[in-house]
Order: C-alpha cells, then structure tokens, then sequence
C-alpha cells in the first residue's frame, strides 16, 4: 500500500456492493415487528375539510393525523421556513397535502382501507400558475398578494437613466416548466425505536435537515432523535427538505404505535406527490444602443413556490444572483417574487434556482445578438465577466475566469465557428452555445453564520475514520473525502474510512447541498487531516475543526450586497442538433462541454457527474414535461414524464480547465450543480437556429415545436 | 384452484403456492431476499429489476409469478460470484459507471444478457441493449464503456 495522490487514479469505494446488488436502500431492510405506512392524501388543490370518515380498522391498524400530535408539539416542519403543516387540518393547500398516515401490517389490506377513507372537501378555486396567482384567483393564498418572499439588486445607473440614454429596447418573457427528479430510488424511510429513542433510516441528503424539521412535533430537542442515512439512491435536490415531509407522519405515529414502520413511496406517488423544481417567469427588458451594445438589463423575477415557502426564499434568492450569468453588464436591476400557489411547493433541484435564469439571460442574449447580425458566442463574449469585475450584488469576482480559454476548447472541437456560419437559420441544421456558472457553496458568510459546518477525524491505530454529516447519493463524496483526507495523511485510500452519517455520532457538517460538500467540507477534513498528520505519533486521537470564513469578503445578507460567493464554477457548452422539418424530430448530433471546477478531486467522478448534469439538464430542455391542470400534475408514470434514454443523446466530448480556488481542497471547487446550469440553452439555441424560430420557454418537446415557429412567424 | 408454481431461481428449485397473479419482483425481493432486485417504477419502465428469464432480460416486475411456472430465472445474486458477473462487475467499477448504484444491478443484468449474445458489441448495440434501463445519474457513457470494457476484458468468457 502507498500513498494515495490526488491524481491517483481510483476506483469508487461503493461501487463494488452497488454493482452486486448488495448495497441496502430503505426499501431492502427490515426490522422485526415491522408494519408499513401510506399516506393519505388532499386530493383537491384547495378547500376546507369537511370531514374524514375512516372505516372501522382491523386489528393492528391506525390512521394517524394532525390529531395526534401531542399537546406539546406543534403541527409543522421546520425546513427553512416553518409554514409547512406535517398534516392539513382544516382546510388543504395542494393536492397531495399529507392528511394522514395509514398504518397497518399488510400492504394489500392498506390499499383496501386507504380507498375507502372518504375526506369530505369544500373545494375553493385554486391559483395554479404565477399569472393566476398575482390574479389572485380564488383570493389570495399568502399574505395579501401572494408574494411569499422578494429582493432586489442593483448595479451601475438608475435604470430610468439608462433607458432615456437607450437607441431600443429589447423585451422579452422567458420560462421555464416544473421538473420531476425522478431519482431512480423513490422517497421512503423507516422510524423505529432504538434504546428508548426515535430513529430514522432515510434515504435523505440532509440527516441533520430531518432531525431539526420534526423534534418539534413531539415537543422534542434536535438531539432526542437520531436519524442513520442510508444507501441513497439518487437525490438531485429532491431528498434536501423532502424527506421531512414522510418522517413527520412517520415520528407521529410511531410515537403511538411504538413499532418500526416503513413507509416506501410507489413511482406514482413520487410523481405527483413530490417537490419539483420551480417553474418561472422571466421578464427582461434591456437597453442598447444603435450597435446593439447593452446598457442595462431590467429584471423581474418569478418563480412559482406552490403552496408552502420552505426553501424557497433561498432558491430565489440565487436565481436573482444568476440572472446577468457569467456577463458583466454595466447597469442592471433585477427584482425576484416568490409566488404562492395551490400546488405542491416546489424545492431545491440540481442548481437550486440557478438554471432558470441562467436559461432566461442565455436566451435572452442569443436573441440580441441574432437581431443584430452578430453570432451569439461572439457577442457574448464581449460581456464576459473578469476577475475583478462587479458582480450584480456589488462584490466582486476574486478568481480568474478562464471562460475564453473554455470556449476555444470546445468551439475547436466542434468545429462551431465554420458550422454556425454555414448551416443557415431554419435548415434544419443547428448548432447552439451557452455559457454558465454556478456560485459555490452558501451565499455570502453563510457558512461562518449560519451554517458553521464541523468534521472530525478519529485516529484508531493505522485508521482514520471520517467523521462529517455529509452524505453520499451518487455523486461521488464518499470516495471524493476519503481521497482528500488520504493524500493530506499522506496514507493509502483504504485506510480511510467514512460510514454513512448518523446524527447521533458525526458532528453536524451543514447539508449535503448547494455544491458545498468538497469545497467547504473537504477543506474542513483536510485541514483536521493536516493537523493529524503532524501529530502522527501521539496515538490514538481526533481532531475537529469548525469552517473559518477568509476575511476581507464582506457580505449582508439584510441588503444582499457584497461578495454573495468567492469561487464561481464556470462552464460553457455547445450542443448541435438537426431537426426533421416534417415530424419536428431533434436529433442532437454533438455534445460538447467545458467546465472549470477549480481542479478535480477524482477525474473518473467529475466525467460521470458532466456526463449525467448534462444529460439531466438536456431532458429539461427537450422532453421533461410535467403539466399542472386544475392544481394537479398530469404526469403520473415514467412513460408519460420521459427522463432520457441511451438511445436520446450521443456521447459527449468534454473538457476541463485547471484554475485552482485558493479556499478549497487542493484547489477544489463545486461542480455537482454547475454541470446542470447550462445545456439546456444551448440545445435550444441549436433548435432555434435549425428551425429558424424563437423559443422563449422549455421544455420544447417535438409536440410543442410546431407552435414556436408559428409563434416566430 | 390453486395450482402450485414451480421454477428455478439462481439454480435453486423455488415452489409458490399462492395467488399466481402476485409479482415475481415479490417473491424474489420479500421471499427470497433477493433485493439486489430493485423496483423503481413497479411498471415495466425503468428496468431496475430486470432479471433473466430463460435466456431473456425481462423486468419482473410486471411479470405474475404463473407466468415464471418451469422457467429459470437468473437475478444479480446468481451471476455476481460467476467469472462472468465478476468481469462486469468489476468493468463497471474501474469504468465509473456507478454512482447511486440504484439502476446498476439491473443494468449488469442487462449487459449480462447482451454479451451472452453478442460478444463484440459496438456502442449502439450497448445503447440499444440497455435502452430500457432508466440511469438518472450517469448519462450513460461511462456505462456504455464499462460494457465495452467488460467485452474486451472477457474475451474468451463470452465466447
Ligand atoms: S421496477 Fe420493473 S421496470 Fe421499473
Ligand atoms: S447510478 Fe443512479 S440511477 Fe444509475
């Protein structure tokens, strides 16, 4: 055994028990006297219960809801916010809202009975999309206007100047539909009690996350319950606050039970009755001058949060950060509402708010630059933010932005200059650009002052075990800190261990979200593994260290003004595409991609993360529809919400650039996010250009093709 | 009447005396303890719990227990300790074709069944051999290499 070097080429540690089979989801364990849990759900977007008739239950089973929570809990999840009820009571907000949670020994006998609970409604009419809701169809849901949450920023001149000064104005409405996660394993937990406490074994993000969001219901501290992460299969954002919201019912009823209960979402159940990412509304109106030179870009904002806040405010907050994307625009004032309707909330999702206005300002830019006669690569290179340059929150960017580097490399190897002069608007042949980035980790101080992420090292003998809250769901963490922590011990990966987390043993390292885990948590384990390095000899030992912020960064998070992140990820992407004139078939023909992720923690793990970011993030664009009528959602299987196939996309070619970031991990910075952040406009760049239309939302499946060219004419 | 159902799971005789119309994916993950079958749709659409029915990769899922009556089945559990289910399981690993590991069993499955058939495939007959397992993590090429890879590795193996 030797050292393990950062540019070791290493294999996955889980990937051998995954392969086998051997790997256990929630869905694979079991606990003696366990019974299972359904939850009974609205299935109208808004009124008041009327009533709930329960049949009479056989023996060993009960239908838990808001009435037995106990007079010193309270009914609701603390996500971010704690406006979401762990069951309606009263009145319901959303089809799908949790009523009850069914319990029972037998899963067929609990489809029997679940059918036969009768929830009586006086239904109201709901506000579905962001234009119903400002409407105030049906009344206001939240507050007096149904904004849940709003900000602003600004940069450079008023605007009322910069549009006096302006030769045109361009104006545009871009959107962007719901997106499903469709994480191959579905949500589920158990809830069982070990030595007189309450534990979770979840297929969950943020194990801290779930203990925080449901002591309350019971009157509980955090600490009283413990919460074992187990095998996840799949996350995207969707196991961040979600899981909450199937271990509130679960403690509940176990609380009157007393027995293990597992409760396993069906696929259906996960389609219609799970978080989504945010649709949105983007409004851009922007100043140029004769030569078609930008001015200013004026924003608004709207993403719609559904029926409850949770982390939405946060979500917006960073779409509002990315909406200039990676240009540096003289003057700009972007507004964002987060907007309360009668759906299910939506949450965080792989970019986290980001991808929507990344899209809207990519679009929004290509379009421009087609007015003007100017290729949009070229055109947007002009705008290209610097180090140095002043970020739309009046910070600044403290890192090289190696973007034009990043566009040689892929416009050389898909030859895009010759192909985007030849292939004429509307023959059917495109090829398309996009540039992105994605802000690493929590706005601002966030990590100090909010978060204050901690990691432990614990010596035994020749092994060091990896102590963090910080979980694994695919993307590559487990093996990712093990090799950090190996190469600064200076020891072989395999002596280095890192169970998954359990609340009750690992200090709390922040949630396994925002593209934070390598950047701020490896650092963090690095540092602890420096310094157990140094004190080799002493025996057995830990080391623990808390995240320390670099100074001379302000940041205020009352005015969002400030350095709101220190190191960007960038990315640029071209995608072609031809397009059969007569049956609006795309077939992409070429994928190729740039990213700067400051510099690899494992080359073999960011190729599969590019490769499945921007998969994901070409579903979005081309085929991922998921409609919403009447407050319910449309797509209840995987063949009516189709994820790619192997058969959709080819191969792609991708490339990265080195630019270490001082604060991270051997230079390390997120990329779990990023990768999602930017094909999407560049296929629909490439569509727009083959069919000679303008498209101004996504998805643009085959079927929705035809109305923008009609739309374009 | 209840006839009894018999079949041959992973080599091992396996009789069913029940409602034939119960899920195979049923009896292999509760009553065999065979969860290396995962179920991620429940409706023939994802994949995850593709087994090998006689020869052919099915999805068990959508397959009533009668149906399997004389048939031999193959899961991830009877091929995985197998000089083959070791070279593609050790194919997808140094490939990286692994991530949340949630679609992977079945998908060896069905690289299983390709490369018993075809034991030079090119990439589009990977694509297509796997068209019907679901992957939402990896986008598919480093699993459509680690197949190559397991192909090459093989050699003689699948011959
Ligand atoms: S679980 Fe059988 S195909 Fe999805
Ligand atoms: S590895 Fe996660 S679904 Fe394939």
């Amino acid at each position: 055994m030797s050292a393990t070097k950062i540019d070791d080429r290493i294999v996955r540690v889980d990937a051998m028990e995954k392969a086998r089979g051997e790997a256990l989801y929630v869905s694979d364990i079991k606990f003696p006297g366990m019974i299972y849990g359904t939850l009974v759900r609205s299935s109208i977007a808004r009124g008041k219960i009327i009533s709930i008739n329960v049949p009479d239950l056989p023996e060993g089973y009960s239908f838990i809801t808001a009435d037995d929570i106990p007079e010193e809990g309270r009914n609701e999840l603390w996500m971010i916010a704690k406006d979401w009820r762990c069951f309606a009571s009263g009145d319901v907000k959303y089809v799908g809202e949790t009523i009850g949670i069914l319990c029972g020994p037998d899963r067929n006998m609990l489809s029997y009975l679940k059918e036969r609970i009768k929830v009586e409604y006086e239904e109201e009419v709901p506000a579905v999309t962001i234009d119903d809701a400002l409407s105030l169809k049906g009344g206001p849901i939240a507050g007096e206007d149904n904004i849940m949450c709003s900000l602003y920023c600004e940069k450079g001149e008023k605007m009322d100047d910069v549009f006096r000064k302006a030769d045109s104005i361009f104006e545009e409405t871009l959107e962007t539909g719901f997106q499903e996660h469709v994480h191959l394993e579905t949500n589920s937990a158990i809830v069982r009690l070990e030595d007189g406490r309450f534990t979770f074994y979840i297929s969950a993000q943020c194990p801290f996350y779930v203990r925080k969001s449901v002591a309350g219901l019971l009157g509980l501290r955090p600490e009283d319950i413990v919460v074992k992460q187990t095998t996840t299969g799949g996350a995207f954002g969707g196991k961040e606050h979600f899981p909450d919201v199937l271990a509130g019912p679960l403690l509940v009823a176990c609380n009157k039970i007393r027995k293990p209960i597992k409760l396993v979402f069906e696929r259906e159940e996960d389609m219609l009755y799970s978080v989504k990412r945010h649709p949105s509304k983007v409004l851009f109106k922007t100043a140029l001058d004769k030569e078609g030179n930008i001015l200013g870009i004026d924003g608004k904002i709207y993403y719609n949060c559904g029926a409850y806040l949770s982390a939405s405010y946060v979500v917006l907050q960073r779409g509002v950060f990315h909406a200039n994307g990676v240009y540096d625009i003289p003057s700009t004032h972007l507004v964002g509402y987060g907007v309360a309707t009668n759906t299910f909330p939506s949450d965080a999702f792989r970019g986290f708010g980001a991808p929507q206005t990344l899209f809207a300002i990519e679009m929004h830019l290509s379009h421009i630059a087609r007015k003007f006669g100017f290729d949009p690569a070229e055109y947007k290179s002009r705008y290209f933010l610097k180090k140095g340059s002043e970020t739309v929150t009046n910070g600044h960017i403290v890192e090289d932005v190696k973007l034009p580097e990043m566009f040689r490399q892929i416009a050389d190897a898909s030859d895009y200059e010759r192909k985007s002069k030849e292939y004429e608007i509307g023959s059917g042949k495109g090829i398309g650009i996009s540039f992105y980035n994605h802000g690493g980790a929590f706005t601002g101080n966030g990590e100090q002052a909010i978060i204050k992420a901690h990691a432990r090292l614990v010596k035994t003998g020749d092994r060091v075990r990896i102590e963090v809250g910080s979980t694994e769901m695919g993307q590559g963490f487990q093996t990712a800190l093990r090799k950090i922590a190996a190469n600064a011990l200076e020891i072989d990966i395999s002596r280095v261990d890192y169970p998954n987390p359990d609340t009750s043993r690992v200090p709390d390292s922040g949630p396994t979200a925002a593209s934070r885990s390598t950047m701020v948590v490896g650092k963090i384990v690095e540092d602890c593994a420096l310094e157990m390095k140094a004190r080799w000899d002493e025996g057995d030992f830990s080391v623990e260290k808390e995240y320390v912020h670099p100074d001379g960064h302000p940041w205020d998070q009352d005015t969002f003004r400030g350095d709101a992140y220190l190191g960007y990820g960038w990315g640029a992407c071209i995608v072609e595409v031809e397009v059969d004139k007569l049956t609006n078939e795309v077939t992409t023909k070429g994928i190729w991609s740039s990213h700067d992720v400051g510099k690899a923690i494992d080359e073999l793990i960011v190729h599969g993360q590019v490769n499945g970011g921007v998969i994901q993030s070409l579903g979005y664009a081309s085929m991922e529809k998921m409609e919403n009528r009447n407050g319910h959602f449309r797509q209840s299987s995987m063949s009516d919400y189709v994820v790619p196939t192997s058969m959709d996309f080819p191969k792609q070619e991708w490339f990265l650039v080195d630019n270490p970031y001082q604060w991270g991990p051997q230079g390390a910075k997120g990329m779990g996010e990023l990768v999602f952040n930017g094909a999407d406009a560049a296929y629909t760049d490439a569509v727009e250009r083959a069919l000679g239309a303008t498209i101004c939302k996504i998805p643009i499946p085959p079927e929705d093709i035809e109305e923008a060219i009609d739309n374009a004419r | 009447m209840r006839d009894k159902v018999v079949f041959h799971v992973n080599g091992k005789r396996v009789e069913f005396e029940g409602n034939p119309m119960t899920r195979l994916i049923d009896i292999l993950r509760d009553d065999l303890g065979l969860t290396g079958v995962k179920e991620g749709c429940g409706e023939g659409e994802c994949g995850a719990c593709s087994i090998i029915k006689d020869g052919k990769l099915v999805t068990s899922c959508i397959i009533p227990v009668g149906a399997a009556d004389g048939s031999e089945i193959l899961t991830i559990e009877g091929i995985k300790d197998t000089p083959k289910g070791i070279c593609i399981t050790e194919a997808f690993r140094d490939g990286g074709a692994v991530q949340c590991g949630f679609c992977i069993p079945g998908m060896v499955m069905a690289a299983y069944a390709l490369l018993e058939e075809n034991h030079h495939p090119t990439e589009e007959d990977i694509r297509m051999a796997i068209s019907g397992n679901i992957c939402r993590c990896t986008g598919y090429d480093l699993i459509v290499s680690s197949v190559q890879l397991a192909a090459e590795r093989g050699g003689e193996l699948w011959q």
